[in-house]
């Protein structure tokens, strides 16, 4: 296999490389590019980077759309906004994700496939129409508010959409799946035995559930986690749809800046913060805990 | 006792929680009225409507052509990555390499689309290419995202198995075009055909980065339905999620029902 591979390494590697580097690396670069650039007039929206004039080579860069950014508590408190409903809805959805996950992988075989098919249709079906089902569900005439109101607890319609508590509804409902699965994944390969081996010992049912279950799912946890702390972040579809105007998120900001204002720089400047700010985090935890599993082994 | 009624507590509500919003919306489909949620009588009335929607249908045709290309070529370079990660050890700049396949799991949609619309203006205006923003730009973009994950799932499969089946069959003179063919492909084939699906409802579930990338006549089904139901309710939307709840329900139990029937044999 090695020595066959030899004569096609050339486009074996090349091949994705070259469409990577042109068409995830270049566009990266250009974003950056821009994000230094003076916003101007025109098409494109923003001054070039050099130009040549009769005073020689000019060069137009410029930190200000990275000051603007930071001085404005406005752009601030969409990043801290969208932190802290990715923070949220991962807690939750570990928080209800768990037991589900847990008691489908303890189920008997034939009922534990069946529990599971369950659990990859709303899967597999469409995000945005599962959005779009709370949306539907949380109107001023909608099923919820006709049940509450049939059953006397208020007596008007409340306004449930429109808030950020819709919006951490919305991730928590559509992201539980990516949760669950990856703990099923983990909890269902858990031997039973050690359970009823640890209460042998003598030990209580919530002393079990920490030092036994809970370490040998960790890898489930961090990566249910993952699947759904790293798209929560960058949000779009989920604030625009149930959300209001009383907290804005980083994804929708960026999609205005461009789309609405227009001004290719500050929405240039805001993704690379984004990525900044976001990402490296996430990647410096992910080799964080990569080198933590290699020494543990 | 007390265990059991837990179990079966937790997994109620757990179930109801996850379907209960979908049904909801399934039953409201046949509702004959144009405002969505107050009842006036079954019928058929939003399928048929949705069925004569020459925008639904010709999202709809779109979306599955750019997914099931997108898929393909997005399998075809994963599997080059999984194997050139695994296999070969002189890749130039071997840790950039290993950046570029696996940054865009973690980069925000939001950030690639952006990032992907300004590189398409700027090659238009400096070569040409493309010629202006469709299908093709999504196509591109839709490749792009994909092609990270299909690597990870065929990387996992590649490093987990045993080399040393390929070794065995080289000992008993198979020869070394064959070995791919009769021992690599036939136990990563799983994990091929799981790419291909991941990458294919990847890319018939995109909205965000369609949206930076599409152009006329490119409208994918997620941007039609999102631009009907961005500010109201639909009853053709609704008609139209209950058709793909079928199709996904009548998918998981045939593939229950097929993976059932290997256990036994």
């Amino acid at each position: 296999m090695i020595k066959n591979l030899k004569k096609q390494n050339v486009w074996f590697v090349f091949t994705p490389y070259l469409w990577l580097v042109l068409f995830f690396f270049v566009p990266l670069a250009l974003i950056f590019k821009i994000s230094i650039s003076v916003s101007e007039w025109g098409m494109p929206p923003y001054r070039d980077l050099f130009s040549l004039s009769e005073n020689g080579l000019e060069i137009n860069s410029t930190l200000g759309n990275y000051l603007f950014i930071f001085s404005d508590p406005f752009y601030i408190r969409s990043y801290l906004n969208s932190l802290s409903l990715a923070f949220t809805s991962t807690v939750l959805c570990l928080l209800i994700g768990y037991p589900i996950a847990f008691y489908v992988a303890k189920s008997k075989t034939n009922i534990r496939n069946i529990l599971l098919i369950m659990l990859i249709i709303p899967f597999w079906s469409s995000f945005l129409l599962r959005v779009y089902a709370w949306k539907v569900l949380l109107q001023g005439s909608g099923i919820i508010n006709s049940i509450l109101i049939h059953i006397g607890l208020i007596s008007e319609p409340i306004s449930m959409l429109h808030n950020h508590y819709a919006v951490i509804l919305g991730v928590v409902y559509t992201y539980l799946p990516f949760m669950i699965l990856p703990l099923y994944g983990y909890l269902v390969k858990f031997d039973l035995n050690l359970i009823d081996a640890s209460n042998d010992l003598g030990a209580k049912p919530l002393n079990t559930f920490v030092k036994v279950i809970l370490p040998l799912s960790l890898p489930g946890i961090v990566a249910g986690s993952m699947l759904v702390f790293i798209p929560v972040v960058g949000e779009y579809i989920i604030p625009e749809m149930l959300g209001g105007s009383d907290k804005l998120y980083f994804g929708k900001i960026i999609w205005d800046e461009f789309f609405v204002n227009r001004d290719w720089p500050i929405a240039s400047a805001l993704a690379m913060s984004g990525i900044i700010i976001l990402v490296f985090p996430i990647i410096i935890f992910q080799l964080m805990y990569a080198k933590y599993n290699f020494k543990n082994e | 006792m007390n265990k059991l009624f837990l179990k079966i507590f937790t997994l109620t509500i757990g179930f109801s929680f996850l379907y209960f919003p979908i049904l909801t919306l399934i039953a409201y489909s046949f509702n004959d009225n144009k405002r969505v949620m107050v009842w006036k009588g079954f019928s058929f009335r939003w399928y048929k409507e949705l069925f004569h929607n020459e925008q639904i249908l010709e999202a709809f045709y779109t979306s599955l052509k750019i997914a099931s290309l997108s898929a393909t070529f997005a399998t075809v370079m994963g599997v080059m990555i999984g194997f050139s990660l695994t296999r070969i050890s002189k890749i130039p700049a071997r840790p950039f390499f290993i950046f570029l396949s696996s940054s865009p799991l973690v980069m925000p949609e939001i950030i690639l689309g952006l990032s992907l619309l300004l590189f398409f203006i700027s090659s238009n205006h400096i070569i040409g290419f493309p010629s202006s923003k469709g299908q093709l730009t999504v196509l591109i973009s839709h490749i792009t995202f994909s092609v990270a994950f299909v690597a990870v799932i065929i990387q996992s499969r590649l490093s987990s198995y045993d080399k040393n089946i390929e070794e065995a069959a080289q000992d008993l003179g198979t020869i070394p075009n064959m070995i791919f063919w009769k021992v690599t492909a036939p136990v990563i084939l799983p994990a091929i055909l799981s790419g291909w699906l991941l990458a294919f409802t990847l890319s018939l579930d995109d909205l965000v980065v369609a949206s930076f990338t599409t152009g006329p006549g490119a409208n994918t089904l997620p941007i039609v339905v999102f631009s009907k139901v961005r500010l109201g309710l639909s009853p053709e939307v609704n008609a139209l999620s209950a058709i793909i709840m079928l199709i996904v329900i009548l998918a998981a139990i045939s593939i229950y029902l097929i993976n059932r029937s290997n256990i036994k044999k």
